[in-house]
């Protein structure tokens, strides 16, 4: 492991440290009620009593959008690569990523005709 | 000293710790910053009364938030709810290990620096997943469902808008960016002009994922209570709010490093002109929140997937063009 990456993972660890501090810190500084009448650790929900779980299904709008992404997202990865030597890469290398985002344009016409990334 | 710097680990403990220690200062000053601005903005005087011109605000306001009553509800998933804070800060932190400041100042020269803050961003996601769907809560669930489809949406404009830096300077890493920059001209103002259009929409996507307005739908607080951190009191609240900001100031430093030179500039050493462009744009970001009404949710997607994806994936081949045509002519 480069030293590069050493500086990275620590200072990652550094980050979650100063969060997990804080929290101890306000831990140890908390104050406390003295008296807990059940109702205050219900969840909010306009002062009435909550009705029943919140974990519940959900519109699947929101996974469409999802399925969206992961083409996407996976679509970037590969072209990383070639983005770093594009002038290496020359016409012939421009030509495969047109083939490539090209079939991944139709896929995205697809979901936009099929009202995939439509907000209903 | 400087034999001790030799060794990596004190190396990255030091320049960890100073990054750290700088961003989470600037945070504070910039919560202070903001209130004024937004006062002012409003004809209004904004915090007056801790200190001269109200500057000790911040500090009132981490003492008030360290002594609060720590409430977690009894539906809620315990071990989830107390995680989602210390991670949320954690990776919106993280970022700052790539950002260069100057040549030397920077805690992790990586040469994936760019991969490594859009991976750090793209878990953004979890952690306010995380926290809302763990507080069982009606209002944090919705906000999480907006949180998270905006998010990943606009993980894709994002990704796309820093392949165009890429693409003209040949690297992965910030440094070599800025390197690049001061040596070929700043990315904002180079032909073919890619990078300014890339340029507002990477910024435009940061925005959309630090949930400011005009994209904070997911804590409209007129609809969703306060959204993700509903249920969360004291410093676990002030987490959620502290890692929005280091977001926002980390993403204009990423702003300035990518697309303005970085430490780029005349006379004053590079630390300044560095400062001064992450200052300047987060006084941008700032007007931007207190001049503009939030989108719907239909219009920030739309905004997303017809507009700014295949303006992004337009941009790429423009750019990839001119590059290889400039490499052909032996310039660049």
């Amino acid at each position: 492991m480069s030293d590069a990456w050493l500086a990275a993972l620590l200072f990652f660890a550094l980050s979650v440290f100063v969060g997990a501090s804080m929290v101890f810190i306000s831990w140890v500084l908390r104050v406390k009620a003295r008296e807990n009448p059940p109702t205050r650790t219900l969840t909010y929900e306009c002062g009435e009593t909550p009705v029943g779980n919140a974990w519940v299904r959900f519109h699947p709008r929101y996974y469409l959008v999802a399925l969206v992404f992961v083409v996407f997202d996976v679509e970037v990865a590969f072209l990383f690569p070639w983005a770093v030597d594009v002038a290496g890469a020359g016409l012939a290398g421009i030509a495969q990523v047109f083939v490539f985002v090209g079939i991944l344009l139709l896929g995205w016409v697809y979901a936009l005709k099929k009202g995939a990334l439509r907000w209903q | 000293m400087s034999e001790l710097m030799l060794n990596p680990w004190i190396r990255a403990l030091f320049w960890g710790l100073v990054m750290i220690t700088g961003v989470m200062t600037v945070t504070a000053w910039s919560t202070w910053f903001e209130r004024k601005f937004a006062g002012r903005m409003q004809s209004r005087m904004g915090p007056t009364l801790v200190g001269p011109l109200g500057l000790l605000q911040p500090i009132a306001d981490a003492c008030k938030l360290l002594q609060k009553e720590d409430l977690v509800p009894d539906s809620a998933d315990r071990a989830l709810f107390n995680l989602a804070p210390v991670l949320t800060v954690g990776f919106a932190m993280g970022v700052a290990a790539v950002v260069p400041f100057t040549p030397t100042m920077l805690a992790a020269d990586l040469d994936v620096g760019v991969l490594w803050l859009l991976a750090l961003s793209g878990l953004m996601v979890f952690p306010t997943w995380m926290g809302s769907w763990a507080s069982n809560n009606k209002y944090s669930l919705i906000a999480a469902m907006r949180a998270v489809a905006q998010g990943i949406s606009y993980e894709v404009p994002m990704v796309l808008a820093i392949m165009v830096p890429v693409i003209m300077t040949g690297t992965l890493s910030l440094s070599d960016m800025v390197a690049d920059q001061q040596k070929n001209g700043w990315l904002i103002y180079r032909l073919p002009l890619t990078g300014l259009i890339a340029f507002v929409i990477f910024f435009l996507a940061s925005l959309a994922e630090a949930n400011r307005i005009p994209f904070d739908i997911p804590e409209a607080e007129s609809e969703l209570v306060a959204g993700p951190t509903t249920e969360y009191t004291g410093m676990k609240f002030g987490l959620f709010y502290m890692a929005e900001y280091i977001h926002t100031l980390l993403s204009s430093a990423i702003c300035a490093a990518v697309f303005f030179g970085g430490w780029d500039g005349p006379i004053a050493p590079g630390l300044h002109w560095m400062l001064l462009k992450s200052v300047i744009l987060f006084v941008f970001l700032t007007w931007v929140r207190w001049s503009f009404l939030r989108l719907r949710s239909d219009q920030l997607m739309n905004l997303c997937w017809k507009y700014a994806v295949p303006a992004t994936l337009a941009l790429i081949p423009v750019t990839a063009f001119y590059t290889v045509y400039a490499a052909g002519k032996g310039g660049v």
